[in-house]
């Protein structure tokens, strides 16, 4: 692991919160430590987790990136309309929208790089330009019936008493990959110099317009993965989808111990703070209250996690 | 960056107005709809008040230009303030529920609104001064968490305000006329003319731009700059509260997953575009209530052309890809180094911005 010692106590924080919020969960409601409870948090929100890593690879190399629930409200729609109105296939249909969704990404970055643009402002651009283009393939929602897609979304492993499905598997598989790719790969070590200091890199010789573009097209390519996530979970395709979805996956990767200054963080990290953010809506389900609480609750865990990071942050 | 200023106007011997670019576009877009909509500029009068696609422009424009407003300072001061779209949820709602749900009247509901909108800006405030958080990080999470608390104080729903509560104080703010215009513009027009005498006439405008150039330097020359940073996002979510009063006023319901959503970024491209720069410094709250308006008459404009309201957001983002493209350092450069054709000036203005 590249990171600095300190770096390890958000990764800690992050571990004992969600160890003492399931704990307590468990102890508070009867079947919450279940694998129906754990299948249900992983399988709503993989789309969700599948984002995070994407926005984890932006946030390390010290950027952001506001579109991604504008691109993931998109590819649902249109790959439910290539597949339902265009009679594509869906195998066809979800490498369209890889495509579209990594060019989108990689556009963006080129923008931000090139014009030394900030990015949280070419970003916006490009949430108002992804959504406006989700209403303009069709203004609502469509439904997705195929038996290829239909046979695609029922793979599932057994695990316990229920089983785990598709969406899950894809987010688990991307997640070891990312990680692998980051800590023994140079593009990943390239990522983290960026990160922390990207005038450094440049000196270093390091390949800084390369890498940077490459970080945002694999959040574009991530955002295009998790709309077709999306569309699998619920069998069609909305262009309302998913807005303001780019708040929570910030809120997800933060609270995972990934400072937003870049150059530190772990992919790790992003899945206990995706497991804090998914046990926290499934004790407001439990508990019977409503999804308010669980957004406070979100931007409390945010704030806190921002504030131990100014305190970790060197001065 | 400084000196590419300074060596643009060394060369030139002219430097546009801040809100330059954004009047030049407004003009541009109001000559277009000149020759495309004529009936873009009818006003009828009925019944002693103004009708017409203008005056729609001024009316619904007036929520971003409060938002602008608040947002130049804040801007002004190297900040950014992104909770605005859910301080005016968090507003509408407070003086939604006091209307309903209680016996106090429509003034005690509304200094409620303004108050707990004063109160997100103060808790911005005080992340960013005292706590030393980077300002966009900060008000993320009141961006974040503003909406569940708005939705929580809704009690989970939208709240309607019935006629008989809302009392004609309240209607007379989203939908009454005064002097013939409708009274939002009025609400807007007194906000901006008084804040610009403040910053203006009194020492508040240069304690701004002095905290956004350089805070240590202003440090130094004995600006408590923490009190001058409290001060805008105050300011800040005093507007915002402005702004969902009218909201609420307007459609009189309380809607807290809708109001004021992405009005944030409205706010900050009204005053990117105005001529403000997002370093700090130097601003201009003139050229950024002329931003908002840019924006709101592109709006009014595609609606007129028939393009859906979802749709609208496409040519938006264009339009704020170029005005941001416009701000580069090296596509200007590269812009003048085509225009002028001396390479040898472009090369050295590289240096000189890098």
């Amino acid at each position: 692991m590249s990171f600095i010692a300190r770096g390890n106590l958000p990764l800690l924080a992050t571990a004992a919160v969600l160890a003492a919020l399931f704990g307590a969960a468990s102890l508070c409601f009867d079947n919450f430590c279940s694998s129906y409870v754990i299948s249900d948090l992983f399988s709503q929100n993989a789309f969700l987790g599948i984002s995070a890593l994407g926005m984890t690879v932006v946030i390390l190399s010290g950027g952001i990136d506001l579109s991604v629930g504008a691109v993931i409200g998109f590819t649902t729609i249109f790959v439910a309309t290539l597949i339902t109105q265009c009679e594509f296939s869906p195998w066809l249909a979800w490498t369209v929208a890889l495509i579209v969704g990594t060019v989108y990404g990689a556009a963006m970055g080129a923008t931000i790089h090139f014009f030394k643009l900030p990015a949280f402002l070419v970003t916006l651009a490009g949430l108002f330009f992804a959504r406006g283009m989700a209403f303009f393939v069709t203004q609502q929602s469509v439904q997705i019936r195929n038996d290829v897609h239909e046979l695609v979304s029922g793979v599932a492993i057994p695990f316990g008493q229920t089983e785990i499905g598709f969406t899950t598997i894809l987010f688990l598989v991307l997640l070891v990959t990312m990680a692998c790719v980051s800590n023994f790969s140079t593009f990943g070590r390239a990522v983290l110099a960026i990160g922390g200091d990207e005038e450094s890199a440049t000196l270093m010789g390091l390949p800084v317009a390369r890498t940077k573009v490459a970080v945002y097209a694999i959040n574009g390519f991530c955002s295009a993965l998790a709309g077709i996530a999306m569309t699998l979970y619920m069998d069609s395709g909305n262009p309302i989808n998913a807005i303001g979805l780019e708040l929570d996956v910030i809120a997800v990767v933060v609270i995972g111990g990934t400072l937003l200054s870049g150059g530190v963080g772990s992919f790790t990290g992003t899945l206990l703070g995706f497991l804090i953010y998914g046990t926290i809506y499934q004790i407001t389900y439990f508990a019977n209250v409503g999804s308010s609480i669980a957004t406070i609750a979100i931007g409390a865990l945010l704030l806190a996690f921002i504030l131990l990071q100014q305190i970790l942050a060197p001065r | 960056m400084t000196q590419d200023v300074n060596l643009k106007k060394n060369r030139l011997g002219w430097q546009p107005p801040p809100a330059f670019y954004a009047l030049l576009g407004l003009a541009a877009l109001l000559l277009v709809n000149w020759f495309c909509i004529p009936s873009f500029f009818e006003i009828q009068v009925r019944d002693g008040n103004f009708y017409g696609s203008l005056i729609d422009v001024f009316n619904r424009g007036a929520i971003g230009v409060l938002l602008a407003i608040g947002m130049t300072l804040v801007v002004a001061t190297g900040g950014v303030d992104l909770s605005v779209g859910s301080v005016v949820a968090i507003c509408g709602a407070v003086v939604a529920i006091v209307l309903t749900t209680t016996q106090f009247g429509i003034v005690v509901a509304i200094a409620a609104g303004l108050l707990a909108a004063v109160g997100a800006g103060a808790v911005n405030g005080i992340l960013i001064t005292w706590l030393r958080i980077e300002p966009i990080i900060a008000t993320l999470v009141l961006m974040v968490s503003g909406r569940g608390i708005a939705k929580y104080i809704a009690g989970e729903q939208t709240v309607a305000v019935p006629p008989e509560l809302a009392s004609p104080t309240l209607d007379f703010l989203g939908n009454g006329h005064f002097l013939g215009l409708p009274f939002p513009i009025t609400i807007a027009a007194v906000l901006f003319v008084v804040t610009l005498l403040v910053v203006r006439r009194t020492s508040v405008g240069l304690l701004v731009e002095s905290v956004g150039a350089n805070p240590s330097a202003s440090r130094a020359c004995g600006i408590n700059d923490t009190v001058v940073k409290l001060t805008v996002y105050v300011f800040a979510g005093f507007c915002a509260g402005l702004a969902g009063i009218i909201d609420l006023a307007n459609i009189g319901i309380a809607d807290p997953t809708n109001a004021g959503a992405l009005s944030e970024l409205d706010a900050i491209f009204a005053v990117l575009v105005g001529g403000t720069a997002l370093t700090g410094g130097r601003f201009s709250l003139t050229g950024a209530v002329i931003g908002a308006l840019l924006l709101q008459t592109l709006m009014t404009t595609l609606y007129t052309w028939g393009v859906p309201s979802d749709v609208a957001p496409v040519p938006k983002a264009i339009v704020i890809l170029l005005v941001c493209l416009l701000q580069s350092p090296t596509l200007r450069s590269w812009l003048e180094r085509t225009l002028r054709g001396n390479r040898k000036m472009g090369s050295r203005q590289v240096e000189a911005s890098s």
